[in-house]
């Protein structure tokens, strides 16, 4: 009993390490980890002295067709360390929110150029053209931005424009 | 019981499809590019909270249906969206009025549908709620904005007003299979959520300088399968792939 246990916990371990390495196909600094998708990891018995991985994936915005890529993509890297039989479920409860996204990968977005979540959030009202909270500009660190619009590239972001370097960017809006 | 919420799941579905439908074919052709892409991200909304309700409609259905066969091999009888999302585009002021009366329903309504004794409609209104939330805002804006703008765009807000209007007595008027499960507390008692969709309505009206008009006569039939000929017209554009080539794939 305790050396199954162990085993699995050693499985287990090794799939979160393989995760790491799946990224988002529209934000590839991002791996699945940092986004906060995966709810959970865990291993079954399947035939005989196999295993098989059973993950759990939530996805960020109801379309995001990310998440189709995102599927096949664990599945691949699992196939490629060995692994057979494969399990993704798809889970919409508890509903992601950007403040499940690591703060290693808020840092790697700003890296990347695009003004990561806020810590907490301050504004999600239907209330019309409410006052916007500061956003820092990634590229020159300028507190004086711009909504340019709430609905950016993708679903998961929102579009603004410095005023001091001029430079128009995305914001990873609060969800 | 299970057909009443197969009914109320694929209502639900079909308003997100549809809406979603209309607001797509803006992709391309919006007034500026940020608010094409605004759209085109609602339409994109619409579609995603369309198929987590396909899937559990499927899944309900137990006799082989997909979220593809629910979407793409149902006709116009079948289908049980609200009249006011399958309405024609019309300009820009009919596309952000249609929307914010929308959004302002179902923002109330899934605030509601939260609280559903049916765990995954409950699941899916949590996560469709953050997505209305931008789409509601976004849209008050634009009847503000449009409303208290050029006397060209009053309007323009104004004639959308008139064309859109008959067609929000319907959200309230509760078909027969949600008072069924209204009553078992699966599905939304629509007189708890009119109230708060008038004060918002109102709220944006006054705000947009219009008027809301006198109590009229509400066009209704869509939650039941009576639907305006538009309806037909978008199933045929949608449905025509799976249509001439049955089970195609990409």
């Amino acid at each position: 009993m305790t050396v199954l246990s162990n085993h699995t916990t050693e499985t287990e371990k090794k799939i979160w390490l393989l995760l790491e390495t799946v990224t988002d196909p529209e934000v590839p600094v991002l791996s699945v980890l940092d986004l906060g998708i995966i709810r959970n990891v865990s291993v079954e018995p399947s035939g005989e002295n196999n295993v098989k991985p059973v993950i759990t994936i939530t996805p960020t915005y109801s379309g995001c067709p990310a998440m189709d890529v995102i599927s096949i993509n664990i599945r691949m890297v699992l196939l490629q360390a060995g692994f057979k039989d494969i399990e993704i479920k798809q889970v919409l409860s508890p509903a992601w929110t950007t403040e499940w996204m690591s703060t290693e990968g808020k840092n790697k977005l700003k890296a990347y150029g695009i003004a990561p979540p806020q810590y907490k959030q301050a504004v999600c009202t239907p209330d019309a053209f409410q006052e916007e909270e500061a956003i820092q500009c990634p590229q020159c660190n300028s507190w004086h931005t711009t909504l340019i619009s709430q609905f950016g590239s993708t679903a998961c972001k929102a579009l603004y424009r410095c005023e001091d370097c001029k430079e128009p960017f995305d914001y990873f809006k609060c969800h | 019981m299970n057909t009443s919420l197969i009914n109320y799941t694929l209502h639900l579905a079909d308003n997100a499809l549809i809406l979603g439908h209309r607001n797509s074919e803006w992709c391309g052709h919006g007034p500026a590019l940020e608010q094409d892409i605004a759209i085109s991200n609602i339409a994109l909304d619409g579609i995603g909270q369309a198929r987590n309700l396909y899937q559990y409609a499927a899944v309900l259905s137990n006799n082989g249906a997909t979220e593809d066969s629910l979407a793409y091999l149902r006709d116009v009888i079948d289908f049980k969206n609200l009249l006011i999302t399958e309405l024609p585009n019309g300009d820009w002021a009919q596309t952000t009025l249609r929307q914010f009366l929308f959004s302002a329903y179902q923002f109330y309504f899934y605030q509601q549908l939260e609280k559903s004794a049916d765990q995954q409609l409950a699941a899916i209104a949590t996560k469709s709620l953050k997505e209305v939330t931008y789409h509601l805002r976004w849209s008050s804006e634009w009847v503000i904005r449009l409303g208290d703008g050029t006397a060209e765009s009053h309007d323009k807000m104004v004639k959308a007003i008139a064309e859109i209007w008959n067609y929000t007595g319907e959200l309230f008027l509760p078909a027969s299979y949600e008072k069924e499960l209204a009553a078992s507390g699966i599905a939304v008692d629509l007189a708890v959520i009119q109230p708060l969709w008038e004060q918002k309505v109102s709220a944006v009206f006054a705000e947009a300088t219009i008027a809301i008009p006198e109590k009229s006569f509400a066009q209704k039939g869509g939650k039941e399968g009576i639907h305006t000929e538009h309806l037909g017209y978008i199933l045929a554009e949608m449905q025509f792939l799976q249509r001439a080539y049955p089970g195609a794939e990409w």
